[in-house]
């Protein structure tokens, strides 16, 4: 391991790729992401790689899906209305089971939206990517070392499971500088191989077909479900998520990414007048930590989730907690991100048991001084 | 005395599988994707060679081809084959592309790649119409050719004037070759052949972006029968596309 140094996030992130082993980065420009595209640019040519600057986002993808199918780690990384063109890209990957990496640094929308923070993208990152029956990992991290650190587990899950992954983050953890440390760097050819991918037969085994079409239902369908049990198994053995003063919290706040550093600010503040608050803070989003969830409901009394949208995990909270709590929001959109006073007063509110879903345009909490 | 065998005169090459293509009777897809094939083993390359399929009635080409095979999405076959080259550059990599794929939805992976002098090869398959969708109107179709959705015959007021790829793409820096031929006679069979190996020697040589335009017929969806329809070839479409080198770094060497 190496010595901590001052990175900001978006370079964290790319550093850290550059040392799983990623010497391909396709992409198209788009704020906030811009300097994990520039690092790339910088250093992948010097090392033999690829930096491609492609002529859209819907190409990045394609690039993405070719040099996937040739066998090499490889990323884009882009902003909501980037990602949303990368979907039929995506798509594709998920159905003929291409790994990859996707970042998306999630600004405000819908439409340009703002280039502020956001968390809106989550039900496009964790239920449609794209059309189709299929999911991506969905990762999130909330520190620089969780950039560097989720950028080298996206690669390695996605390989493992034949999938793309996707990190998901935004401009406050792109942009902030924070001291982080290295994981050491991988050789590419140290890898394990992929004996499916499209590396020219030399003559040596039948050809290899990396295709998510199949015009016989019956087969499809095989396939969707394969995929399907894989996402099963996934769903067992890879949810992630951190917990905070959960053991004896009557509630427990669910925020991720940046939202959870703003929820934590909060819960502390809560727990020194005496409150029991704790908090979960997802990491996978897909898988979505739901036995977390189910564990505390033995103890905790209610749940609040806090996110910079109107309210988009708080339905999978919802589905974890499966009726057994009240599930209350808090949240900003538009790239507002909340303080750490707004959250406290929903946290009171919940632990007086009131359940709501509050957003501040129609019902502003009352911050205090 | 045993049989002797009788002499081999003609048989399959080895870069296509043995499995039978979907292509309608008097289409020339499978002429051209045989010579894609020939080329590929002539130059000793399909067993370095990544083929792209698109979407359209080459979709399935996975099938066809020997070599390792990839498919694209609708017009992202050259997107997808810059992927491939980039992540390994010794590997030989073409697509085989309609012309709905490469020059309605997938023109601008087409022109991008052009330009960029992407070290690849693109066979074009123009036949002035979407087949595998049932006969609709293409960036191709003729003025005045009637389609599923140009009932009344291509009005270019409306829908539009066709394009003619190569020559937009001759203006291109990128361009080592680009070429149309067509495949209605064993003469110009031949010079397919050779066109589709000069874009495979290119790409070998490293000298950029290589496109071959294949003028082709679909009798299905033309409503004609095959020897009607390259006689409509002959007379409708070659005089609006004519055969020939519109790029070519080499030329005059």
């Amino acid at each position: 391991m190496s010595e901590k140094i001052l990175m900001k996030g978006n370079e964290a992130l790319a550093e850290a790729a550059i040392r799983a082993g990623c010497r391909h980065f396709f992409g198209y420009p788009i704020t906030p992401q811009s300097e994990l595209a520039a690092y790339m640019a910088k250093r992948l040519p010097k090392m033999g790689g690829t930096y491609l600057q492609a002529e859209s986002e819907v190409a990045a993808i394609n690039m993405v899906y070719g040099a996937s199918a040739a066998g090499v780690r490889v990323m884009t990384s882009s902003s909501s209305p980037g990602v949303s063109l990368k979907g039929e890209g995506i798509s594709y990957m998920i159905g003929a089971d291409l790994p990859g990496l996707i970042v998306n640094i999630n600004r405000g929308g819908p439409g340009l939206g703002s280039i502020q923070p956001s968390q809106a993208d989550y039900w496009m990152a964790t239920r449609a990517t794209g059309h189709g029956d299929g999911h991506v990992f969905v990762l999130a991290p909330s520190t620089v070392q969780e950039m560097a650190d989720l950028a080298r587990m996206a690669f390695d899950l996605g390989d493992r499971y034949r999938m793309p992954a996707m990190i998901l983050a935004d401009g406050l953890l792109g942009q902030m500088m924070e001291p982080v440390e290295m994981p050491d760097p991988i050789n590419p050819a140290d890898l394990p191989p992929k004996p499916w991918a499209t590396t020219g037969t030399k003559g040596e085994r039948e050809h290899n077909i990396v295709n998510s079409l199949s015009l016989v239902s019956q087969v499809l369908e095989d396939m969707v479900l394969e995929r399907n049990e894989r996402y099963q198994r996934i769903k067992e053995v890879e949810q992630i998520a951190q917990l905070e003063h959960t053991e004896d919290a009557e509630l427990v706040v669910v925020a991720y990414g940046a939202a959870s550093r703003i929820a934590r600010s909060a819960v502390n503040a809560a727990r020194e007048e005496g409150l029991k608050v704790g908090m979960i803070r997802p990491i996978t989003l897909w898988p979505f930590p739901t036995k977390a969830i189910e564990d505390v409901c033995a103890t905790a009394q209610a749940f609040l989730s806090v996110e910079l949208s109107t309210g988009q995990m708080v339905d999978d909270v919802k589905l974890a907690v499966s009726g057994r709590r009240p599930v209350s929001f808090f949240g900003h959109s538009g790239g507002i991100v909340p303080t750490p006073a707004e959250v406290l007063v929903a946290i009171k509110k919940a632990l007086a048991g009131e359940v709501f879903h509050i957003l501040p345009f129609h019902s502003k909490l009352e911050a205090g001084d | 005395m045993a049989a002797e065998k009788s002499p081999v005169l003609f048989e399959r090459t080895s870069a296509l599988t043995d499995k039978v293509t979907n292509y309608c009777p008097g289409c020339l897809h499978g002429i051209t994707q045989r010579l894609v094939a020939e080329s590929l083993d002539r130059l000793g390359l399909a067993d370095t060679a990544v083929g792209v399929s698109p979407v359209g009635c080459a979709v399935i080409a996975y099938e066809f081809y020997s070599c390792d095979m990839v498919q694209a999405a609708h017009g992202r076959a050259p997107a997808v084959a810059t992927g491939l080259k980039r992540a390994r550059p010794e590997n030989t990599i073409f697509t085989y592309q309609g012309d709905g794929d490469l020059a309605s939805i997938g023109m601008a992976e087409t022109i991008h790649a052009a330009t960029r002098g992407e070290n690849i090869t693109v066979i074009f398959i123009n036949n002035a119409i979407y087949g595998m969708t049932g006969g609709q109107m293409a960036p191709t179709t003729l003025p005045g050719q009637i389609t599923q959705t140009s009932p009344y015959g291509r009005d270019v007021k409306a829908a539009g004037n066709p394009i003619r790829v190569c020559e937009l793409l001759s203006s291109l820096d990128g361009v080592a070759l680009a070429q149309r031929v067509t495949v209605d006679t064993p003469s110009n069979v031949r010079k397919a052949a050779k066109a589709i190996r000069k874009g495979f020697e290119y790409q070998r040589e490293g000298l950029g972006f290589s496109i071959i335009e294949v003028l082709s017929s679909c009798p299905t969806n033309w409503g004609m029968t095959p020897y009607k329809a390259l006689e409509w070839l002959r007379e409708n479409m070659i005089p609006y596309y004519p055969p020939g080198v519109y790029k070519d770094v080499k030329a005059g060497e």
